[in-house]
């Protein structure tokens, strides 16, 4: 094959391969929006934010109390594995000996491999009773959030690590002459410099916090409601889809699939924020 | 090796344009009565068990400036990053003999090195302003350092940026990234990032060759301009900008595999009339 066949060859595979996975992409897209397409049209999208409450079987669309649990279900936990993820990602890199940095890398990297529904069992056996102690019912937007926490710290912590890993030496070395302790240069310069992409990496764990399904499901309680106070019982977007899936018909169903789209929006503007953040990471 | 001390120059043989004599910022004595700022004794400094350079003793001059030629690899640099203890960072890396900056030994582990670094200040060949804005840049480090009041850090700030000459170009935009400055003007940021410090020594590590020739030449100035109010080691590959701005030169080489300092005298005489026959050769060689 002469050099030119070859090039056309790779190209045309290469072309293919990004063709159909933009495609399929297009096609759920599509494919939900159909779904939700019959509800749309008849009850209009404001009925999904302002009717009185979810009784999608008589007509009740009001996705209110859900939208409101996903989002402050991911706030939450972000607000508790952000900080985390970066001070331990920085005490790895900066602080740790060897033997206990290698050992933390190989935890995180196991924690992010355990099965979410492994994470909720414990939560449903060890989160859910503590918090049962201090007020109940034990499963509720608390525990939801601390299970969620633990799931999304290691998307933080090694977004993180491979931001400073990414820091150019001669920022160090620049520091240092510069008469910075090793903290002023962490602080100054090294999180400064990666902030960007630290940003991103919170915004791809906010992502999955927003997605998960099966550890919320099993330790929030699915009450659909309002929550007040950190101790109610909530339910999330996924765990309504996953929770009503199996026996909704007609517009109810479709108004399922109104909710899915909604994650998936809500998701792709923060994919599409990290991404945009991502890129401004500076390596001089 | 000592000879700087022992034949002066006398100004009117030298001549008004003189390298000896001080530019408009004077301060510090002429470099006619050389006074040792920096000692180094007998330094032998080694990666690992490999000397990178073997037994350099030379004196460097208040308020002069100094320069360090010789081919890559003879241990310029390693000898420049002795003199701010920039070898600490570097595993495996060991100096002996003795280093003294007006008149403190400056080799001793408890050395407060941060205190040393500041009244040292490091300029390298790749301008290293931070990924912050040209304002942060100057104010991190001082209030790294100490320096908290609003009024000193301003005082501070404008007035380095004006030694440098980058005041009037950037007073209007300290807010924006430093790394959207030219290469040039970076170099001179940096520069004015470690005048802020109030340091007494530049360290130099070939601080033009990384930019264009307009650049260089104003940053060339600059350097000028440094001398009667700071020390000024500087090491460059260019021997005709030595030539230029340097009041001593030193001139290394590699021996058994080890950088060794060959000779040490005022700039004009080691290149016009050099005692040994290596730096002859050098001279001449590059530049011919
Ligand atoms: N970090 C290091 N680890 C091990 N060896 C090193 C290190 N840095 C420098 N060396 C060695 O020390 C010797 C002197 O290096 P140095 O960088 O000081 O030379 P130089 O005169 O500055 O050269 P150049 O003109 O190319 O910058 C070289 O042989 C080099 O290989
Ligand atoms: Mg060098």
């Amino acid at each position: 094959m002469s050099r030119t066949a070859r090039d056309t060859c790779l190209l045309l595979g290469l072309s293919v391969a990004a063709i159909v996975a933009s495609g399929i992409l297009l096609l759920i897209i599509l494919f939900l929006s159909t779904e939700a397409w019959p509800v749309f049209s008849q009850v209009g999208l404001l009925k999904f934010a302002f009717d009185e409450a979810w009784y999608p079987t008589e007509g009740a669309f009001d996705l209110k109390p859900m939208l409101v649990a996903s989002f402050a279900m991911s706030m939450l936990s972000i607000m508790l594995a952000a900080p985390l993820g970066i001070a331990s990602a920085v005490f790895c890199r900066f602080y740790a000996p060897p033997v206990v940095r290698r050992a933390y890398q190989w935890i995180i990297i196991l924690l992010a491999g355990i099965p979410s529904v492994v994470l909720g069992l414990w939560g449903l056996t060890v989160i859910v009773p503590l918090i049962l102690m201090l007020a109940p019912p034990g499963a509720s937007l608390l525990a939801g959030s601390l299970v969620l926490a633990l799931m999304i710290v290691p998307t933080v912590a090694l977004t993180t690590q491979a931001a400073l890993a990414s820091i150019p030496q001669f920022y160090w070395v620049g520091a240092a002459a510069l008469g910075l302790s090793r903290e002023g240069t962490l602080l100054g310069v090294a999180l400064p410099a990666v902030r960007s992409s630290i940003f991103a990496g919170i915004m791809l764990a906010m992502a999955r916090a927003l997605g998960e399904t099966m550890a919320v499901l099993m330790v929030s309680g699915n009450v659909v409601q309002l929550p007040t106070s950190l101790f109610d019982p909530v339910r999330t977007l996924t765990a309504n889809i996953a929770l009503e899936m199996a026996y909704a018909t007609g517009d109810h169903r479709s108004a399922l699939f109104v909710s899915g789209l909604a994650l998936t929006v809500l998701v792709f503007i923060l994919a599409w924020v990290a991404r945009r953040s991502g890129g401004q990471v500076v390596h001089a | 090796m000592m000879s700087a001390v022992d034949d002066k120059p006398t100004p009117s043989r030298e001549g008004a344009s003189s390298a000896f004599t001080l530019g408009p910022l004077v301060a510090g004595p002429p470099c006619c009565t050389p006074q040792t700022h920096i000692s180094i004794k007998s330094v032998t400094l080694s990666y690992g068990r490999i000397p990178a350079i073997r037994d350099v003793s030379l004196d460097i001059y208040k308020g002069c400036i100094t320069a360090l030629i010789g081919p890559s690899g003879c241990g310029k640099t390693s000898l420049l990053s002795c003199l701010n203890r920039l070898t600490d960072l570097i595993p495996g890396c060991h100096v002996e003999g003795r280093i003294a900056i007006d008149g403190q030994d400056i080799t001793t582990p408890d050395l407060d090195v941060q205190r040393l670094r500041r009244r040292v200040g490091m300029i390298f060949q790749k301008p290293s302003p931070f990924p912050l804005s040209i304002w942060r840049n100057l104010e991190m480090p001082l209030r790294e350092h100490g320096v908290t009041r609003r009024d000193e850090l301003e005082f501070r700030i404008e007035k380095a940026l004006a030694d440098v000459g980058l005041w009037a170009e950037v007073k209007d935009r300290l807010g924006s990234a430093a790394l959207t400055l030219s290469g040039g003007q970076q170099q001179r940021l940096c520069i004015a990032r470690a005048l802020t410090l109030e340091p007494s020594t530049l360290l130099m590590d070939e601080p033009c060759s990384a930019l264009d020739p307009l650049s260089s030449a104003v940053v060339e100035d600059l350097i000028q301009s440094l001398k009667g109010q700071y020390t000024v080691v500087i090491v460059t590959h260019n021997l005709a900008q030595a030539r230029r701005i340097a009041n001593y030169a030193a001139f290394f080489w590699v021996k058994e595999r080890a950088g060794t300092l060959v000779e040490f005298d005022q700039c004009r005489t080691l290149f016009d009339q050099p005692r040994h026959e290596l730096t002859a050769a050098y001279v001449k060689g590059l530049q011919g």
